[in-house]
């Protein structure tokens, strides 16, 4: 990771209800966070726990109603565009943000040609003349491995596949260069072999262009792959951010362990049973008042399921919300490590640093 | 001598499309499981892998090839070997909430196979729906309330213990677990092997997460384009791979350890999978394959045991 | 932070509570009442309705008069305190006629629309039941029967069967059903691919077990709809019918038979047309609002 890096984004204390007949389901409860020029920052969690809410959110695609935004900032590149209506929004879209999401074929006009829907955002954006907007619609889908691209481009959308169309939305979402792409499970729909693909592609876009990027999945596999920094959400929060390393080898928080140890392992030859999370996460309509994963966690405490835990550093840019790292709980979460280790590859990273 | 709890011997089963092609979604797939094991089968989209699982369940008729389960051929049973190969095999899918019909309730729901073989009545029938609801985890509260009131992972368990109310012995598992979280899919994994264990239960498990297939599998078959093209022991299969698709689908799957992932060569393949309207000449995977031959495309490869129990279909190997 | 020590004693996960269902337990039907109450227009429809029903019933109790009764001496009087919806060329009282003509129509509404949603769904179901051949030559009829025009069929029908309320029933459900059953077997069709449908047979169902448990309570919602479609569109055609002077004969009474008759002296008495008129029209209305509402609320995808 570069260092000093230019801030892309930053989310502030960002707070989403929806309103519903049942009550307010209040789906973002306070995320915070940045994205450093050409970083890749991936978004982990349960279903459920307010991904593409926060991603839509910043990308005001959020239907106002029911959605409403209770508080919180969102700068992009410095400037504050909380506030920005439909019309400013559509500006930034494409030029400076742009996203892509799970089903392509959702976002794509099925009666229009794939080229002109490449070129429809150049137009917009840009003064470009036609030849050139032609010559650089041909150079996009040469960029994301569309073969034969002259023909291709005349062609409409339901005559590709999967993964082609996934391609072509990654083309219309990179054809103005934005700083910042949203990438919302997009590879979930797709098979392996054509998800290594498409994960390569982002990467390679990643580094050559500088693109900042949002990742979001449930595939620990690909934020292994993909990822700088590694949010974890549970019911409409952060419950731990970190590098790579943090969250993978020192995690703090038990719901990451319990990720963390829900993957079947494949470096060791012993068939133990999965460490399952058993329940399900709580009703955003009435969230409980002290941590959310409480009813779930193996080591709930009694402040556990009275006070809220705040985030606490760890180390640079590794925080977590856990009562567990309490100085009144050492001795507990000492007993505890000294028995397992909760990151992935086993025991050569426990206790590394336990306790931070 | 292991007994053979499921014989498939050159299945085939291909669909008339209504615009007159035909989609041979299963073409010449022969493979044997033994009782008490769990066999994977994987593959990407559109290979054949639920066809294949609902034919063996009788649920097509199949065009070609034969089925047999406990030594009985499941296309020639007479009326009474076929109610009872409905209750000895059942099935678990793959979408928790397409699976179970919306307008019943949970109790209903799982009794309904017992209704329908007429195992129990009455109060009896309740304490084994409470017995169930127990055994998968769920709460005898749970009893009258409708499926969209569960969560993914709840839904599946009602689906299971909806197959277990039978007392089945064979399982075709499709996909159970890929519709749910990361969290749940252990949940679900770690319920189906205790069941294994406790009621010596025989699975063909379905899946397309190489992972979870090596974790609970203990032969794994591959599957493309509709034949099966390598099948192996668990750990002959992962760390032996000999077919060049095998090989791919291995390397392409993302390991959730950054620095193993670092360490990992993926092989990319060029080009998407064929419709299976248009399967290439010879080897269907030829056009996408690293290694592949003028004679490649002259002839189906025959899948041909290569070394101990593992078999492969590719004339490169 | 200061909490005090003894609140970090260690309590371990609450299984329990960890999969207790929170929301109160709702089944689809009052699922489907909460969002249908919560729609104006429909519960205004609902109201309306019912309001009509209860007047029908108790309408024509509430004057002296009787509605098939001549009374020479006091013909065409117009609306008012004596006679609140006026009255007719012979004398009858409108007030009377109207709800009587409310029974009628009404029935006839609701028996032709039952009617043919009955036979609509028993050969749509078993149409897509079955599919193949039975399915082709079904669907082939349909669309004959479909091309001839319908007044034509229900001329005949009255023709040999005469005039009356039974007879327009079944005109009218004979040549309503196609439409139902074409949507039956689009919707049997389409949920005989469900995974549920295949969890069914995979446990070893039966075509009755399927049929009637699975595959009926599902098409349930989307009958109901053209239920409460076929039900105005009945009450029409039976006002057509009576109209065109083909539906039912005096002295009984439809709203169509008296508009009819208000028709013929429109431009000396217009309340004789318009008094019938205005409540086929929110009749009308009133259930397709209705109906709509049924819809929105039935919807799944709506459904959370
Ligand atoms: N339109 C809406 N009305 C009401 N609640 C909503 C709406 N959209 C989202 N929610 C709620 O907001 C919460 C967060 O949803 P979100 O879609 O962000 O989850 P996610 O993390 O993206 O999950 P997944 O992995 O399933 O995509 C959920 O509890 C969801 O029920
Ligand atoms: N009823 C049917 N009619 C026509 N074609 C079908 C039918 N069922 C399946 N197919 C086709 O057969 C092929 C194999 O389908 P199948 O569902 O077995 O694939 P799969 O391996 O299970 O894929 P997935 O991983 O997506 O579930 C596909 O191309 C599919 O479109
Ligand atoms: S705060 Fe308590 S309940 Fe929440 S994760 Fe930490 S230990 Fe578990
Ligand atoms: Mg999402
Ligand atoms: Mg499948």
């Amino acid at each position: 990771m570069e260092n000093e890096n230019k801030k892309v984004l930053e989310v502030e204390d960002l707070r989403i209800s929806f309103d519903t007949y049942a009550g307010e389901v209040q789906a973002i409860r306070g995320i915070s966070f940045d994205v450093k020029e050409g970083e890749v920052v991936a978004i982990v969690g349960e279903s459920g726990s307010g991904k593409s809410v926060t991603s839509q959110g910043i990308m005001k695609l959020l239907p106002t109603p029911p959605a409403r935004y209770k508080s919180g900032a969102i700068r992009l590149e410095g400037k504050d565009i909380t506030g920005y209506n439909r019309k400013q929004m559509e500006k930034l879209k494409g030029s400076k943000m742009a996203m892509i999401f799970q089903d392509p074929m959702t976002s794509l006009n099925p009666t229009m040609k794939v080229g002109r829907q490449i070129a429809e955002g150049l137009k917009k954006h840009t003064n470009l003349s036609k030849d050139k907007i032609h010559s650089r619609v041909i150079e996009l889908l040469t960029m994301v491995g569309i073969p034969d691209p002259d023909d291709r481009a005349n062609r409409y959308p339901h005559e590709f596949s999967g993964g082609m169309r996934q391609r072509v939305m990654i083309a219309i979402a990179l054809a103005c260069e934005p700083k910042l792409l949203i990438a919302d499970e997009p590879t979930t729909a797709l098979d392996v072999t054509i998800q290594a693909q498409i994960l390569k592609l982002m990467d390679k876009l990643n580094e050559e262009t500088g693109t900042s990027i949002i990742l979001i999945t449930h595939d620990l596999g690909v934020v292994a792959k993909m990822a700088d920094r590694i949010i974890v959400m549970y019911a409409g929060k952060p419950v731990e951010t970190g590098n790579k390393h943090d969250i993978f080898y020192n995690p703090k928080h038990p719901y990451t362990w319990g990720l963390l140890g829900a993957l079947p392992r494949v470096d060791t030859d012993k068939k133990e049973p999965l460490k399952s999370i058993s329940g399900t996460p709580p009703d955003l309509i009435s969230p409980p008042k002290g941590c959310a994963f409480a009813n779930r966690c193996e080591h709930a405490m009694e402040v556990c399921l009275e006070h809220d835990p705040a985030m606490q550093e760890y180390g640079e840019g590794h925080t977590a919300a856990c009562w567990l790292h309490h100085p009144n709980a050492k001795e507990y979460l000492d007993q505890i490590m000294e028995k397992h280790s909760f990151g992935v590859g086993g025991e050569k990273y426990a206790n590394q640093n336990a306790g931070g | 001598m292991r007994t053979k709890m499921l014989e498939v011997e050159g299945l085939k089963k291909h669909f008339h499309l209504s615009g007159g092609g035909v989609l041979k979604a299963v073409d010449d797939v022969s493979f044997y499981v033994y009782e008490g094991e769990t066999l994977g089968i994987v593959g990407e989209s559109g290979c054949g892998k639920s066809t294949t699982g609902r034919a063996v369940k009788g649920i097509y008729g199949i065009t070609e090839g034969k089925v047999t389960f406990n030594g009985k051929n499941i296309t020639s049973m007479n009326k009474r070997e076929r109610k009872q190969f409905a209750r000895d095999a059942q099935m678990i899918f793959q979408d928790p909430y397409s699976s179970l019909n919306p307008r019943m309730t949970v109790g209903e729901l799982i009794g309904e196979g017992i209704d329908i073989h007429g195992l129990m009545r009455g109060k009896k029938k309740v304490k084994r729906i409470y017995e169930l609801l127990d055994l998968v985890g769920l709460n005898k509260e749970h009893i009258n309330r409708f499926p969209h009131e569960f969560s993914g992972g709840q839904r599946q368990r009602i689906g299971i213990a909806r197959a277990l109310a039978v007392d089945p012995k064979f399982i075709v598992c499709d996909e159970p677990i890929s519709a749910l979280d990361v969290s749940i899919q252990a949940q679900v994994i770690n319920l189906l092997e205790d069941l294994q264990r406790e009621f010596q239960l025989t699975y063909l498990f379905i899946a397309h997460d190489l992972s979870m297939v090596r974790h609970i599998s203990d032969r794994v078959g591959v599957m493309y384009l509709g034949k099966l093209i390598e099948m192996a022991s668990t750990e002959e299969l992962f760390t032996n791979p000999m077919h060049p698709y095998t090989k791919a689908l291995i390397s392409a799957i993302p390991v959730p350890d950054p620095i193993q992932e670092e360490k990992r060569e993926t092989i990319y393949l060029k080009g998407d999978l064929p419709s299976p309207m248009n399967v290439p000449s010879g080897c269907p995977f030829r056009n996408r394959c690293p290694i592949a031959t003028k004679e490649c495309a002259e002839e189906v490869p025959a899948f041909e045991e290569k070394t101990d129990g593992h078999r492969v279909a590719c004339i490169h190997v | 932070m200061d909490i005090a020590k003894e609140k970090f004693r260690h309590v371990g996960k609450d299984n329990e509570k960890g999969e207790l269902i929170t929301r109160k337990s709702d089944s689809f039907w009052k699922d489907v009442w909460r969002r249908l109450s919560g729609n104006k227009a429909a519960m205004f429809s609902l109201v309306f309705l019912v309001l009509l029903l209860i007047m029908a019933i108790v309408g024509p109790m509430m004057t002296p008069q009787s509605y098939n009764v001549n009374d020479l001496m006091n013909t065409n009087q117009s609306p008012g305190k004596e006679h609140w919806f006026g009255t007719d060329s012979l004398g009858r009282e409108l007030w009377d006629r109207v709800w009587i003509g409310a029974r009628v129509s009404i029935a006839i509404g609701f028996m032709a629309a039952i009617f043919q949603t009955i036979i609509g769904l028993i050969i749509g179901g078993i149409a897509g039941f079955y599919g193949g051949r039975l399915d082709m030559f079904i669907m082939r009829f349909i669309d004959v029967m479909i091309s001839i025009p319908y007044l034509i069929f229900v001329i005949l029908i009255m023709v040999i069967m005469g005039s009356g309320i039974v007879p327009i029933v079944i005109a009218i459900a004979l040549t309503g059903w196609l439409e139902m059953a074409r949507l039956v077997r689009g919707q049997i069709m389409q949920l005989k691919n469900e995974e549920f449908i295949i969890s069914a047979v995979s446990l070893g169902a039966g075509s009755l077990r399927l049929i009637f448990k699975h595959l009926i309570p599902n098409t349930l919602g989307v009958v109901i709809v053209s239920l409460t479609v076929a039900i105005p569109n009945a009450i029409f055609a039976e006002a057509f019918l009576s109209f065109i002077g083909i539906g039912i004969k005096p002295p009984m009474t439809s709203w169509g038979q008296l508009a009819d008759i208000g028709m013929q002296v429109m431009q000396v008495y217009p309340y004789q047309l318009l008094i019938p008129a205005v409540f086929i029209s929110l009749t009308m209305l009133a259930l397709q609002l209705f109906g709509d509402g049924l819809r929105d609320a039935l919807d799944p995808k709506l459904r959370k």
